[in-house]
């Protein structure tokens, strides 16, 4: 196929069309009846082009993309694993899509059993007491956590607790979110062993504290065992555990937040129960509680009376952080993901997904450097390569692989080390799919050696090369009315 | 062995012996005893393919499409068949953000073709990737007017920006910190001297305000520019973008951001999401806009191609110093609107709005001549209304949902008030019959 580098603007003609629309024959109403002042002055220049147009271009626009169905997509802290046809299927269901959101309870029943019963099967993979599933992504169920977190203090009268420990191995949402909850953060370090430095997190707990934000395993891929003290000292000091769920995969089956002693938690749909990333979204977050929070949760809450479904407010409620119901299409596949891998399936994710990152680890090792030995979880984390002194770069690393047809692994996160390559296979990756994949990162282990400005020059056949991304900040250019090339 | 594993026996063997354990079990052997979770999960059994079809059928058999003549941040617009099968198609659905831009160039041309119509909507400089929906859109405009200000903490809203939106707003205020006042609403509108003294301490960061707006009425934002602009506020306008195609745009009015919902641009209802909230400024905002945003730039070799660009901003980068903890977006819904306002054109979203005006006036009209309603204000409309009933208004929308009619939504702080909507999927018919219905009420 040939290169398409064009956007849609550019194949628009003055008169053509792609819709059609009902007649209609309501009389003579017309919307120059408005009052001019109330009306467009200059029309929205959209473009015009005919039905085939629109298709074969996003068809050709979409071609130069790559997603899990194109190849290996081990993007670490991203889990992207197979997402399942069926789950499609089911969320086109139009006995759903056609829902308006704010029809009767009655008109809903189905759904709302839906969204009750993804919440409850959260909640047993959790060991949580209640979820919402309102929140629209990881970030947004960050936020809706830790409004949780306040809540909880604010309805007890604890005002001083105003603060918030988040590990300085953390994905940079969790400040973030803690900034937009106006919490204060106060950085807790790691040992060299990737883990929560306890001896430095005792002395930072006091009755300013509102709690921590955690997610085990880490963004190293370590499982922090001292959770078990952890969740005793900050419970002994009036604080609460927030469990960032990014990481769930590598548990399921194995080990539950809410047995680990977490209060509140954000699930991504996304990541551990195989919904699409769409190229950014829409994922969904939903946030799961332990008892004593159940009142806080956002409004609207879906409850269970007999054997009927019913939407409720709540007076202690933190308040609403969504429109509706939050991403209900995502709650779908999520659910159809559940109910096929049942009870029997879901506890083998977390032992697959474990194993293959163990595998690519151990077989990469010598050519990458490992900085923390260990088994790991879903995922772990090399300083570059091991091999320092050619000036390979991680980054060069990640495009020579676009070469060799793979999606670069998570690059320069965790900020603990200058060099991160984070890579996360996945459960539903084959071991033939893994040692390809091995056997390219070894090549271009031996490229960096033997041609290292081949490398610092790729990727070479992809369909752009590297972009000058530096006049792209400097002089930004957004809009295809500002694009002058 | 399991569909979605492809692990055989003689594999996790061999991959076992690699990694140097025993076990599977050896794996997880640093987790403390006191927190494994060795027991069954009290779920459903797994099912088979038409087992999963089968449940999905009997839940969906629960529910009750209705003819919708509702709206209140969920509008019925005709879907185009083209969107859903190539957003469908896999190298759109099953990518991630775009970190990776020499293989990610599909999506971020279509979000950088987003970004430009969203802009020729709205009349606005600059857009971003898109927000989660309309409500946390306008919630992180707030926030946008509290950064810019930098000494300023209070922001005030008009009563009559939906209730839906305002709950969201509140609760972002109350956490963030930020003082929430209320515009008072005069007849429906935004009573602008009201707002005009509320402004006179020179102590608010950001005046937000909405068109169409809850009762569906096209506010009049005239002078609203120079009132906030006197008193170095910024003006926010939460606008519904498919109408923007026919009514005077944020960026006409003077607006500095402009945010609100995607969804009235064709995208299904889908009992609330998920759908897509876009958020764009004027240019010297650009800095300020929280998430994702594409720039054009060219590759090496001097192709042009685009890129996340402006990410200083962000999370990933700043921290808790970011603009915003936006990180996944709505993007894939971002594609679906883009790929509608391309069919639609510059033609079509007038043609949807024409008809959505014509069928909305026609319902008014003939409910007014029924003699059981009454305007709640004579103000202009596009697509939805707010009568006042004679009648019982729950028993009335329970009857017509019977007859498989969703016939407005009750108006929050009434109990007679009711909020209709028609959109150019409503034919004459669909409409004759709902007024026939409510004539034999009472
Ligand atoms: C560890 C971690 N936390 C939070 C997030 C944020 O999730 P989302 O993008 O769904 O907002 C991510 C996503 O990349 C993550 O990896």
């Amino acid at each position: 196929m040939k290169y398409y580098n064009k956007l849609i603007f550019e194949i628009s003609k003055p008169g053509r069309v792609g819709y059609s629309l009902p007649q209609s024959d309501f009389g003579n109403y017309s919307l120059a009846d408005l009052p001019q002042t109330l009306r467009r002055e200059t029309p929205a220049e959209l473009p015009e082009v005919s039905e085939l147009d629109v298709v074969r271009h996003y068809t050709n626009v979409s071609n130069k993309n790559f997603g899990v169905e194109t190849g290996f997509y081990p993007l670490g802290s991203c889990t992207m694993k197979y997402n399942p046809k069926i789950n499609e299927e089911m969320a086109a269901m139009p006995a759903f899509t056609t829902l308006h959101p704010r029809q009767s309870e009655e008109s809903v029943q189905g759904a709302l059993r839906l969204y009750y019963e993804l919440a409850q099967a959260l909640a047993e993979i959790s060991g949580l007491a209640e979820f919402t599933l309102n929140p629209f992504a990881g970030a947004h169920g960050e936020l809706t956590g830790l409004m949780l977190m306040r809540q909880y203090h604010i309805k007890r009268g604890d005002l001083k607790r105003t603060k918030v420990i988040v590990p300085d191995s953390a994905h940079g949402t969790n400040p973030a979110s803690a900034a937009v909850c106006g919490l204060e953060i106060v950085e807790v370090p790691s040992t060299p062993e990737g883990t929560i430095d306890v001896a430095k997190l005792e002395p930072l707990l006091d009755d300013t504290i509102a709690g921590i934000m955690m997610t085990n395993p880490n963004t190293l891929g370590i499982f922090e065992k001292e959770i078990p003290q952890i969740a005793k000292l900050v419970h002994g000091c009036g604080g609460l555990l927030y469990y960032d769920g990014a990481n769930l995969n590598p548990l399921l089956g194995r080990c539950r937040p809410g047995d680990m002693g977490f209060d509140i938690m954000h699930i991504n749909l996304h990541k551990t129960f195989s919904t699409p990333h769409g190229g950014g979204g829409p994922g969904s977050g939903p946030v799961g509680v332990a008892a004593a929070l159940v009142d806080y949760l956002p409004r609207p809450r879906v409850v269970k009376h007999g054997d009927r479904y019913a939407v409720e407010g709540g007076a202690d409620s933190l308040g609403s952080v969504s429109g509706f119901f939050g991403n209900f299409g995502v709650m779908m596949r999520a659910y159809a993901y559940i109910l096929s891998l049942g009870k029997e399936q879901i506890k083998h994710v977390g032992e697959l997904a474990t194993l293959n990152a163990n595998y690519v680890k151990e077989s990469l090792k010598d050519c990458y450097y490992l900085p923390i030995e260990g088994i790991c979880k879903h995922e772990f984390v090399f300083d570059g390569l091991l091999d320092k002194s050619t000036g390979v770069t991680t980054l060069d690393v990640a495009k020579r692989l676009l070469d060799y047809g793979y999606h670069a692994p998570t690059i320069y996160f965790p900020l603990l080390f200058h060099q991160s390559i984070m890579i996360e296979p996945t459960e539903t990756e084959s071991k033939e799919t893994l040692d390809e994949f091995i056997e390219a990162m070894r090549t271009v282990a031996r490229e960096a050696i033997d041609d290292p400005e081949m490398v610092k020059s790729a990727p070479h056949v992809t369909p752009v090369r590297r972009l000058d991304e530096t006049t792209a900040a400097k002089n930004p250019i957004l809009r295809f009315k500002d694009l002058n090339y | 062995m399991y569909k979605y594993f492809p692990h055989t026996e003689s594999d996790i063997a061999e991959m076992l012996e690699r990694i140097g354990v025993a076990s599977l079990d050896d794996l997880y052997a640093e987790i403390p005893e006191s927190i494994r979770f060795d027991k069954d999960y009290n779920l459903k059994k797994s099912m088979s393919e038409d087992e999963v079809r089968n449940y999905f059928k009997e839940l969906g058999n629960l529910n009750h499409p209705l003819t919708v003549f509702a709206g209140g941040g969920a509008y019925d617009h005709y879907s185009p068949s083209v969107i859903g099968q190539l957003i469908a198609r896999s190298e759109y659905l099953t990518a991630y953000t775009p970190y990776q831009p020499e293989i990610s160039q599909g999506t971020l041309q279509y979000i950088f073709e987003f970004q430009s119509m969203m802009c020729e909507l709205t009349g606005m400089e600059c857009c971003n990737a898109s927000m989660y929906d309309g409500a946390t859109a306008t919630a992180e405009a707030m926030l946008m007017a509290i950064a810019h200000a930098k000494k300023r903490n209070k922001v005030i809203i008009s009563r009559t920006v939906s209730e839906r939106v305002i709950a969201v707003v509140e609760t972002y205020a109350r956490f963030h910190g930020v003082t929430l006042d209320y515009i008072p609403e005069n007849d429906g509108v935004t009573d602008k001297a009201a707002m005009e003294q509320m402004l006179e301490a020179n102590d608010v960061a950001g005046v937000i305000v909405s068109t169409p707006n809850r009762y569906g009425i096209i506010e009049d934002f005239t002078g609203f520019a120079e009132s906030t602009h006197a008193h170095k506020t910024l003006f926010i306008v939460n606008a519904d973008p498919s109408a923007m195609a026919v009514l005077k745009t944020p960026g006409e009015w003077g607006a500095d951001i402009a945010c609100g919902d995607g969804q009235s641009l064709g995208m299904p209802l889908n009992f609330g999401g998920p759908y897509v909230g876009y958020l764009a400024a004027s240019r010297d905002l650009v800095r300020k806009l929280p998430g994702r945003i594409v720039g054009a730039t060219k590759d090496v070799d001097g192709k042009r191609a685009f890129v996340l660009t402006l990410q200083a901003r962000e999370q990933h980068i700043r921290r808790q110093k970011a603009n915003s903890n936006i990180c996944s977006n709505q993007s894939l819904m971002a594609l679906y609107v883009t790929i509608y306002m391309a069919l639609m054109g510059k033609r079509g979203l007038q043609e949807v709005n024409e008809k959505s005006y014509a069928g909305a006036h026609y319902l008014c009209d003939k409910l007014l001549a029924t003699g059981k309603f009454s305007l709640c204000f004579d103000k202009p409309f596009l697509k939805e209304f707010a009568v006042r009933t004679t009648l019982n208004r729950e028993t009335l929308m329970k009857h017509l949902e019977e007859k498989g009619f969703l016939a407005g939504i009750p108006v929050e702080g009434t109990d007679d008030t009711i909020l209709f909507c028609v959109t150019e999927k409503r034919t004459r018919e669909e409409i004759d019959n709902l007024v026939s219905l409510i004539e034999q009420e009472g």
